[in-house]
């Protein structure tokens, strides 16, 4: 199924949750309401047509305007095709629902996207940080993330 | 930014409660395996919630190697830069994760890349895989407690090792892929000493199928433990001889081809459940085994017709792709290794994230060892082979 075939039939089927979408881009991408992911990404998984069974990655990103993102790398093994799809938030209000009980490997990435944007994933089983200790300050890959001069009374040498 | 934290904090575990909140029961009691143990293959900490003998949950704690790659290659004045901080990811497979950077960077620019650097790199990430690999059934072999395979694998790593350092001088970290070539061409003794290698690795092969994969303490500790079921293997987005060893014919070197790797003849091994059940231990170390056999034909093939030309007259001198994304993935030893590369235009890349292939792998650990015993948790964890180097990143 193309780029644009997928775009339809979700905008036909979610309407207004789907949003700006870049398909003549090298790997064609779709922004999803962030409220709605797990919805949306059952759909994705479970309707004969699509059949994303395979989540490659899942990705955080903070964008030059100052929204938070996620990305989703999906592959579907029965048809070989692929979708790029997002889902953007605000910083103030970093929330984005958790596709967890959809793949099951989103659990291991989304805390990690926690742990290095601060992305709270809404009904994540356990969102603990992943990489970093638990006490540590802020969230390292967001862009206006400063290292802090000290780390637990420790200096950070550089 | 101050924001109020409504996850518990405390990280070591209190002795009625896991780290993840789970309540014990009465009979229940929390025992860590790690970070210093043996069987972790290295900085692992696994909280084990057992009964008795019995093991009732896995809960892997990871992050003792963070090092943010990620972070650092943002902060990188150039994409080449990058190469060494893939490098030292899965440190057992160098070669492979410099690739699948230079695939990534080399689609958003678009590059052609010369048909005898294809060659060599194929040729370098086979032998790779097969040092790998000959890691993985060493230290697995250990793991089981079998300590001669052990020192045969190493022994024949060694000769790969040579090999690379012959090419490029380094024999672990090797700096050697870059975007759009590679750093030195092959040296003139090359060709011969692969073949050489080749020939003698199938005796190794050979001699550690004797003595270990048919053996009867090894499949008594193999077979029907950790299994890992197809639906659950895909679910958890499991990759490379792990998902291979589920029974799921899935390579990405056929299915989502990169390289020049359709020019030969090679087979997708897969796990068939010869000793026990599908997806169990002994189908991924088999699936494994086999592997190198089928690497070995292809350096056979490659070595054969590598063409003449330059290997440096692709590699661009100055990296600025065009605003945009991309996400490539290519087969390492472990499994599917991708780079998502956001470019915003400038010289240095916005985003790179890297989908290691053992951090997934180990994600789905929990869903397999429930239910086993404390000592099979030692061959599961093996079979599924991780670097933390590269869980860590």
């Amino acid at each position: 199924m193309t780029a644009r075939e997928i775009f339809d039939n979700l905008k036909a089927k979610f309407g207004d949750a789907i949003g700006e979408a870049k398909l003549d881009a090298l790997q064609p991408w779709i922004t999803v309401a962030e409220k709605r992911a797990k919805e949306i990404c059952l759909f994705l998984r479970d309707e004969p047509g699509f059949g994303f069974d395979y989540l490659s990655c899942l990705s955080g990103v903070d964008y030059p305007d100052g929204k938070l993102g996620v990305t989703y790398h999906l592959f579907s093994m029965n048809h070989k095709h692929k979708i790029v799809v997002k889902a953007l938030c605000t910083r103030e209000n970093p929330h984005v629902q958790s596709v967890s009980a959809v793949w099951g490997t989103a659990n291991w990435h989304e805390r990690e996207a926690y742990d290095m944007y601060g992305i709270v994933f809404d009904e994540h089983p356990d969102l603990r940080r992943i990489l970093c200790g638990d006490d540590y300050p802020g969230y390292p890959l967001r862009k206006d993330f400063k290292v802090p001069e000290f780390y637990n009374g420790m200096k950070v040498p550089y | 930014m101050k924001e109020s934290r409504t996850l518990p904090t405390d990280y070591v575990s209190s002795p009625e409660r896991t780290s993840s909140g789970r309540t014990l029961r009465t009979d229940e009691m929390i025992l860590n395996m790690g970070p210093q143990h043996p069987s972790t293959h290295g900085v692992l900490r696994l909280e084990l919630v057992v009964d008795g003998e019995i093991i009732v949950d896995v809960i892997p704690h990871i992050g003792y190697l963070h090092r943010c790659f990620e972070k650092h290659a943002e902060h990188m004045t150039n994409y080449q830069q990058v190469i060494p901080y893939a490098d030292r990811m899965d440190y057992l497979s160098s070669m492979c994760n410099d690739w699948a950077y230079a695939l990534a960077v080399e689609k958003l620019l678009k590059t052609e890349i010369p048909e005898r650097v294809q060659y060599i790199r194929l040729i370098m990430a086979e032998l790779q895989r097969i040092a790998s690999h000959l890691i993985a059934v060493g230290t697995y072999a250990i793991d089981m407690g079998a300590f001669t395979p052990f020192l045969w694998c190493f022994r024949d790593r060694e000769r790969i090792l040579d090999l690379f350092e012959m090419t490029c001088g380094a024999r672990l970290l090797y700096n050697y892929i870059w975007v759009g070539g590679v750093s030195h061409d092959l040296p003139p003794s090359f060709v011969e000493k692969a073949k050489e290698f080749c020939r003698d690795f199938r005796t190794t092969l050979k001699e550690v199928h004797d003595v270990l994969t048919y053996n009867e303490i090894f499949i008594k500790r193999t077979a029907n433990v950790g299994v890992l079921p197809k639906d659950v293997a895909i679910n958890w987005a499991c990759s490379g001889p792990m998902l291979r060893g589920s029974g799921v014919d899935w390579d990405l070197r056929r299915d989502d081809p990169y390289g020049i790797y359709d020019r030969f003849e090679w087979t997708v091994q897969v796990g068939k459940g010869e000793m026990g059940t599908v997806g169990d231990c002994w189908d991924r170390y088999i699936v494994r085994m086999r592997e190198m056999e089928e690497s070995t034909r292809i350096i056979e093939q490659a070595v054969e017709s590598v063409p003449e030309g330059n290997v440096q007259s692709s590699i661009p001198k100055r990296i600025r792709p065009e605003a945009g994304e991309v996400y490539v993935r290519s087969e390492s030893p472990r499994g599917e290794l991708g780079f998502y590369v956001i470019s915003d235009g400038t010289a240095s890349p916005y985003r790179v994230k890297a989908r290691a292939p053992a951090f997934v792998n180990l994600s789905v650990l929990p869903e397999i060892s429930r239910g086993a015993m404390v000592a099979d948790l030692v061959a599961i964890v093996g079979s599924v082979d991780i670097v933390l180097g590269e869980v860590d990143r």
